[in-house]
């Protein structure tokens, strides 16, 4: 016997959301998926594979130190990355949130304009200020203050710095949002009660904001991981991330079986970091940062 | 006296915080802008310093097949992106928030995770997943992987609009013998329209700026806008690409901002023409 369809049916919400859940299942779950069981496959020459199982390649990635050294350096320059982001990203979100300033919303625009502006022209754009005929070359070379160029483009700084320069809006963004759900009678009371304005900030501003501090940092540490093309831009060889490593690995070596490989090993280690984040913190504050 | 000097104190923390703020934004926006400035240079070099003004290296621009080519690729891609990541994410949204079903817990989870994974890993599983069922690399794919990124932004921008629309209003409708898509039409739809177009424009600059998994999914032969900008430095960096970034800056700003701006006097428009009883 056919139910009759109630107002809020569970068959039709399932029929409203079966487009994106198609996309997901066949974009998403079943490409990992796949990937995963690729790890196994014996990789015979470039391009080519059988698929008799084999743990040849996770051999060879737990006991290779050159694959180590780059997952070690990969989470380092996450890491630091991130730390900057949320230090640097704290002062202009704190500034939005606090000041009277009339225009504010253009603050707040100014913070979203460079999510319009291509990420690949946003990191080339460095190349025009820290190379060799870049802004600050050209100026101290003008002012006779060096003879030769510093060499500033191509090494881990100069990713570093291109990094935090496209992931400091997220960074500022997240806190903001944590920062405006704070109810502000809150710190009138604090005040009230005999607290300095940096006591007010350091017991209920700081901790309150937290959440959003969190968000940012994990996010700024995923997406800085997970990078390819300010690497790829800014960095010298020596500067190659695992993104990198990944795609040299697929792209150019045709290896397709360790590049799954990697490419679980980072999904992997990222989603440890961001399961842990979860546990404590849930996931609705990323929701909110991701949502504006 | 103690009192002061904690004022004092208070203020240079205030100072600071401005001071690290304006660095913070000149940080940002410097080696945009300096992109710009140098996209005018007569130089045969594309670096500084400015030998005078000159435009030509946007007639070259607009003389490089390859280049147009890319732009209208992306233009399409990034269209039809938009139009289908809208409908499916917005729906995706409506259902998310007034319906309850077992599993919708989990699908708000999976919806927003092509957002926090890599967008490296995301490009190489698509490509194992193709190659394991033997297909080639063709355009739908590039375009179903950019809705794929695009979705859970338009998802969580019509979720936020469609909380704060009570479900009362389509109820209304419904019970005074409205079908149910005419009452999403009439009623839903006009409401969300702000996280309608906000969705549609985000989605389309996602896919319009999108590199590294085109990098993957691309068919061969085919550049990106993005892609093509990657290729071109690999040879130099020529006063052409400054003007190439400019115009891509022009586009991708200027489109989201023109687009508020009519959306903003649409709805001033639209507060004159009714008399001021929209808040509830």
């Amino acid at each position: 016997m056919k139910r009759r369809w109630t107002l809020y049916d569970p068959r039709l919400a399932w029929m409203l959301v079966a487009p994106v859940l198609l996309l997901l299942i066949f974009f998403l779950v079943l490409p990992i998926a796949v990937m995963g069981a690729y790890t196994f496959f014996t990789f015979v020459t470039a391009g080519v594979e059988t698929s008799a199982l084999t743990t040849a390649n996770w051999h060879e990635f737990l006991t290779d130190s050159y694959y180590h050294g780059f997952l070690l350096k990969t989470l380092r320059v996450g890491a630091l990355t991130a730390l900057l982001c949320g230090v640097l990203g704290y002062f202009p979100a704190y500034f939005i949130w606090a000041t009277t300033f009339k225009h504010k919303w253009l603050l707040l625009l100014l913070l979203i304009v460079p999510f319009w502006i291509s990420f690949t022209i946003r990191t080339f754009s460095w190349i025009n200020i820290l190379g060799e005929q870049g802004v600050i070359n050209v100026a101290l070379l003008k002012m006779g203050i060096i003879n030769e160029p510093l060499p500033m483009l191509y090494n881990e700084g100069a990713v570093i710095l291109g990094m935090l320069h496209f992931l400091l809006p997220y960074m500022i963004l997240n806190v903001y949002v944590s920062l405006e759900s704070i109810d502000r009678t809150l710190i009138s009371a604090a005040r009230s009660m005999g607290c300095t304005s940096a006591q007010a900030f350091r017991e209920v501003t700081l901790p309150l904001s937290l959440p959003g501090l969190a968000a940012g940092l994990l996010l700024c540490f995923v997406l800085a991981a997970g990078s390819y093309v300010t690497p790829q831009l800014l960095g010298s060889g020596r500067d190659a991330l695992f993104g990198n490593l990944i795609y040299d690995t697929i792209m150019g070596e045709l290896n397709w079986p360790m590049g799954a490989t990697l490419s679980i090993v980072l999904f992997v280690v990222l989603g440890f970091f961001a399961a842990v984040y979860t546990r404590y913190m849930g996931m609705s504050q990323i929701v909110k940062g991701l949502g504006g | 006296m103690r009192g002061t000097r904690r004022k004092q104190e208070g203020r240079w923390a205030w100072r600071l915080t401005g001071f690290v703020t304006v660095c913070v934004y000149i940080f940002m926006f410097a080696p945009i802008v300096a992109t710009v400035i140098l996209s005018f240079n007569a130089s045969m070099f594309g670096g500084f310093p400015m030998t005078g003004f000159s435009l030509q290296w946007y007639g070259k621009l607009m003389a490089n097949e390859a280049v147009l080519a890319a732009f209208r690729t992306s233009l399409w891609i990034a269209l039809v992106t938009a139009i289908v990541t809208t409908a499916i994410g917005v729906t995706t949204a409506f259902a998310l928030v007034r319906f309850d079903f077992r599993g919708k817990q989990a699908l708000s989870t999976l919806v927003i995770l092509p957002a926090l994974v890599p967008e490296t890993i995301l490009g190489v599983g698509l490509l194992v997943l193709i190659k394991a069922v033997d297909q080639p690399r063709t355009m739908l794919l590039l375009v179903l992987g950019h809705i794929l990124l695009a979705v859970p932004y338009v998802v969580l921008i019509a979720q936020a609009r469609m909380i704060g629309i009570r479900r009362v209003y389509e109820e209304a409708a419904l019970s005074l013998g409205a079908s149910r898509f005419s009452s999403f039409r009439e009623i839903t739809l006009p409401l969300l329209i702000p996280a309608v177009v906000g969705g549609a424009l985000l989605a389309f600059t996602i896919s319009f700026d999108n590199t590294s998994a085109s990098l993957f999914w691309r068919p061969a032969g085919v550049e990106t806008m993005p892609t093509q900008i990657l290729s071109m430095l690999k040879i130099s960096i020529s006063p052409e690409i400054n003007a190439l970034g400019t115009v891509m800056i022009l586009v991708t700003v200027g489109i989201p901002l023109i687009g508020g701006l009519i959306l903003q006097s649409l709805t001033k428009l639209r507060r004159r023409g009714e008399p001021k009883e929209e808040t509830q």
